[in-house]
């Protein structure tokens, strides 16, 4: 069963824009897009091992959502955690959800 | 191996080598230049830019570095024995040579004047000139009253042009005597020259022409210049520019022909009646003529090359078509500029209102152009020498009239000549264009066309066009405007989101490059704090946070310091914040203080620090104004002519805040040695004896650029007025991440073009420029002092936001003399010293 942690009110994520959790002792990115849905990923960038990702800058490419790591700037997509620019790599995605105006992250 | 023995190092010599070394791919040939100057060669038609910098090594050409070259120099040649086939140097040394090629170039020519020799008496023609006559200029500051300071020089054509402009440079008022009845007789026509001599005399400059120099006498600690018709000249010192000789001594003793004006005589070869004899450039007369410009030394040094190679080039015939700004005034002259030939008809546009003359000379029937004469506006220049001897596309009276046709790089026939210092023609660039040269850098390098005088590269660009060859200016996927459109869009339309921009004129939710790149854009038009509302969401990780990212996840503090310059009160604050939260500190290139390692929750505790002592954002994190960084300054300096700090304070407070396409960096030297490195920065001043220079377009990093003149010895404020107009240009009209170097490559008519916005204001946009400047001023706050009011701003500087207290602890760092840096550097970084002791640092 998932074990789900609290992270922020809903109305506290500015679209378009990350925020970071800690969730069973892991940094969670979580990002609210345009649209209004939530997607939940790892916050270590895997090319620099730094944990970054919520600080990236949200958009999308051919039409797929995406954040774009600060460091040296590739792109994941939001819903699949793969690098858009090196499909070889990939992030860890958790599960997201909203209870009572509560946004919950699940172990992963 | 074969010795080829050069005597003299000047341009043409140089070329000579460069030439050689790169088509002798037999290595047939070893090459020995016998040098008469202790220096390097260097670039004597770029002389006068001496008077900018006065450091010499500015002028030095590449050197060749290659095993078959043996440069001697202050070791000149100084006789030939042909029958032993060998030189006799200087030193003594005896040196036997296969081939000989005689480069010694030219002397000034001083007319016989009485009083010619007396002191403060020069010519113009090496470094050494121009720091006597400096030294000149320097002493008469102090002994003759301010007004009537001045020096005349004798010789009105282009050097001599070059000459008072160098001299009105160091204080002085130039005064030009001329023989001939006006100003650059060999390049101008009558009309031309009437135009150019009001141009120049509106510059303070008195022209004297149609008169002799009868004699020069000393009068009371100065000199008197009496001209014929009676005209008596009080002056400092006396230029002379009379022309050049060509220096064929060698040749003479040698009893080698020389030709019926002087010079050595050479064939069609370049080649002397003695086969194993060579001569090249000034020294030169080929047929019997001599040339006193580069281009055909030029010429001259690839047939010789061409020919030790094996190789059965001739020397074409000169192009002596030239082009230059003389005291910001454009003069140009090409082909047959004054009708010599039979039956030359004359097309002449001449505008006094807006200052601008033209004449095209073509042939009886009108349609094939000759030559012709370009003043007050030389733009079209390089298409029109392109067409010279080929039938006209048009009406040859549209081609000079300012409504008339812009000439088209497509019709230019494949024969026409569009580089002329490579002898690149239109056909070689289509070539080189349909084997994959696709801009002008690469049109450059696989051509050379436009790496000599650079005036045909706004052609270059004309004919890439023509060739279909169109440059995407999509800023990206979202966008298929450039940067500069959409700073249009968004001027014009008042949009202030990138929600509404994206909508209205973009596709998709935007990315990483466009939106910071709106950011910017909405910054710079004024639009508020840059984390307020959406624009939080646009920025970078830098801006959004005010703060440096660094590779381990936290952020670098850089506060301002305002011209490098900060109190010991100040420095302790920096002490005592960067030793309460451990961060590593470090001086920057900028003359501030990096502090390291900060957790993106603590920024906001240590920016309370910062801010309460005094301190503000140094905007290190944008893409904004950084630092203006200044040398020692006249309040300490033994050597500085202005007050360097208090200028570069001036300046960074005037423009801190400011948002561009790219950072922005400067600097301000307080003399001509410039140790405030200002010509490294995208716009730097250094003082002058009578006001400032200002540069622009230089950059350090992964190429770097020499920033250059953009205008010299102005006061402050109209100092100020000129970066106010520039940076807001740039502003406007760069691409994303374009520093100021690559926007005016970029630029149609480059350097030439951002002087006329700038200065002359040709686009009539000063004003708004300037007052877009005062509204920047005016609206500026500190970023940092306002979020630390703000306290949804400050909430978003946490390390989890439902764990707001707990550090990231992803975050490590380990001991490096001292100090703490991040863990785990392991990209391959080679050990710094391999080998010796390291000595510490002990305190006593």
């Amino acid at each position: 069963m998932t074990r789900w942690t609290v992270v922020c009110r809903y109305d506290d994520l500015i679209p378009e824009r990350g925020v970071a959790a800690l969730v069973d002792g892991e940094a969670v990115a979580v990002f609210r897009t345009h649209d209004g849905v939530l997607h939940a990923l790892s916050n270590t960038d895997p090319f620099s091992e730094a944990s970054v990702l919520s600080r990236g800058i949200v958009g999308d490419r051919d039409g797929a959502p995406t954040v774009a790591s600060p460091i040296y700037k590739q792109r994941f997509d939001l819903r699949t955690g793969t690098c858009l620019d090196d499909p070889d790599v990939a992030v860890a995605r958790y599960p997201v959800r909203v209870t009572d105006g509560i946004v919950e992250v699940g172990g992963a | 191996m074969r010795t080829l023995v050069i005597a003299g190092h000047g341009m043409v010599g140089h070329r000579l080598v460069e030439a050689l070394v790169e088509r002798d791919t037999q290595q047939q040939w070893r090459i020995v230049v016998l040098a008469e100057e202790q220096r390097h060669a260097y670039d004597r038609v770029a002389l006068s830019s001496y008077v900018d910098s006065w450091d010499a090594d500015t002028l030095t050409l590449p050197s060749v570095d290659d095993d078959r070259v043996e440069l001697r120099l202050g070791d000149p040649c100084v006789a030939i024995d042909r029958d032993a086939r060998t030189v006799r140097t200087a030193a003594g040394d005896v040196v036997a040579y296969d081939a000989l090629v005689l480069a010694t170039g030219s002397a000034p020519f001083v007319p016989p004047v009485p009083g010619h020799g007396l002191p403060g008496c020069h010519v113009y023609r090496a470094p050494e000139d121009l720091d006597a006559i400096r030294e000149a200029a320097q002493h008469a500051m102090h002994t003759t009253a301010a007004g009537r300071r001045s020096g005349v020089v004798v010789g009105g054509g282009l050097l001599g042009l070059e000459a008072a402009h160098a001299l009105r440079q160091l204080g002085l008022s130039p005064h030009v005597v001329e023989m001939a009845p006006r100003l650059m007789p060999v390049q101008v026509d009558e009309g031309g020259g009437a135009l150019l001599r009001r141009f120049v005399e509106q510059l303070g400059v008195t022209v004297h022409c149609g008169a002799a120099t009868d004699a020069i006498e000393t009068d009371r600690g100065r000199l008197l210049v009496r001209l014929s018709g009676g005209t008596e000249l009080d002056t400092d010192l006396v230029v002379f520019s009379a022309g050049i000789r060509p220096r064929d001594q060698l040749a003479r003793d040698a009893g080698l022909r020389v030709g019926d004006r002087g010079g050595v005589h050479v064939d069609a070869r370049c080649r002397t009646a003695d086969e194993h004899v060579w001569a090249v450039g000034e020294c030169a007369a080929v047929d019997g003529r001599c040339y006193g410009l580069v281009a055909p030394g030029y010429a001259m040094a690839e047939v010789v090359a061409d020919r030790l190679a094996g190789g059965q080039a001739t020397f074409p015939g000169a192009d002596t078509s030239t082009k230059l700004k003389l005291l910001g005034v454009d003069v140009a002259s090409f082909g047959d500029a004054h009708g010599q030939t039979d039956g030359a008809l004359e097309v002449v546009h001449n505008d006094p209102v807006t200052g601008r003359y033209a004449k095209l000379v073509v042939s009886d029937d009108a349609r094939t152009l000759l030559g012709g004469v370009l003043v007050g506006d030389a733009s079209a220049y390089g298409s029109l020498r392109a067409l010279v001897g080929t039938e006209l596309p048009d009406d040859p009276g549209a081609l000079i009239s300012p409504s008339g046709a812009e000439l088209d790089a497509a019709t230019l026939p494949d024969a026409a000549q569009v580089c002329s210092c490579y002898a690149v023609t239109a056909g070689a660039l289509g070539q080189a264009i349909t084997d994959g040269a696709e801009d002008v850098p690469a049109l450059k390098s696989c051509t050379k066309a436009g790496t000599g005088c650079g005036s045909c590269v706004p052609t270059l660009k004309k004919v890439l066009a023509a060739h279909g060859v169109a440059q995407s200016t999509a800023l990206c996927e979202h966008f298929e405007h450039s940067r500069a459109e959409l700073f249009e869009i968004v001027s014009a339309t008042g949009i202030g989101t990138f929600t509404e921009l994206i909508e209205r004129y973009g596709q998709g939710r935007g990315c990483d490059i466009c939106k910071p790149a709106v950011a910017s854009i909405l910054a710079s038009l004024g639009g508020g704090h840059i984390l307020d509302g959406e624009q939080a969401a646009l920025q970078d990780t830098n801006d959004h946070f005010l703060a440096n990212l660094q590779r381990n996840g936290t952020y670098s503090v850089i506060p301002r310091v305002p011209g490098g310059e900060i109190t010991p009160d100040k420095l302790m604050v920096i002490g005592e914040v960067a030793k309460e939260y451990g961060l590593y500190t470090k001086i920057t290139g900028g003359q501030r203080i990096d502090m390291f390692g900060a957790r993106v929750e603590q920024l906001p505790v240590i920016w309370r620090r910062l801010v309460d002592a005094g301190f503000e954002s140094g905007h290190a994190y944008g893409k904004a104004l950084r630092t203006v960084k200044s040398c020692v300054g006249t309040d300490w300096c033994r050597y500085g002519v202005q007050d360097s700090v208090t200028m570069a304070i001036k300046l960074e407070l005037r423009y801190r805040g400011l948002r561009s396409p790219h950072k922005l960096k400067s600097g301000v030297s307080g003399c001509a040695r410039e140790c405030a490195e200002a010509r490294s920065k995208d716009f730097g001043v250094i003082a002058t004896e009578t006001g400032w220079n200002l540069y622009v377009g230089g950059n350090g990093g992964f190429s770097p650029r020499h920033a250059e003149l953009l205008v010299s010895d102005v006061d402050t404020d109209m100092l100020v007025r000129y970066i106010d107009r520039f940076l807001m240009f740039y502003v406007r009209t760069a691409d994303r991440l374009q520093r100021t170097a690559a926007w005016i490559e970029a630029m149609e008519g480059g350097l030439e073009h951002l002087r006329e916005v700038v200065v002359d204001d040709s686009l009539g946009i000063a004003d708004d420029l300037e007052a877009a400047m005062a509204g920047h001023v005016a609206g500026y706050t500190d970023e940092w002092n306002a979020v630390l009011d703000d306290e949804d701003k400050l909430a978003r500087f946490t390390s989890f936001v439902n764990a707001p207290d707990a550090p990231d602890p992803n975050i490590e760092f380990v001991d490096r003399r001292g100090q703490q840096v991040p863990v785990g550097y392991d990209r391959g970084s080679q050990p710094v010293m391999l080998a010796g002791p390291e000595l510490e640092v002990v305190t006593r």
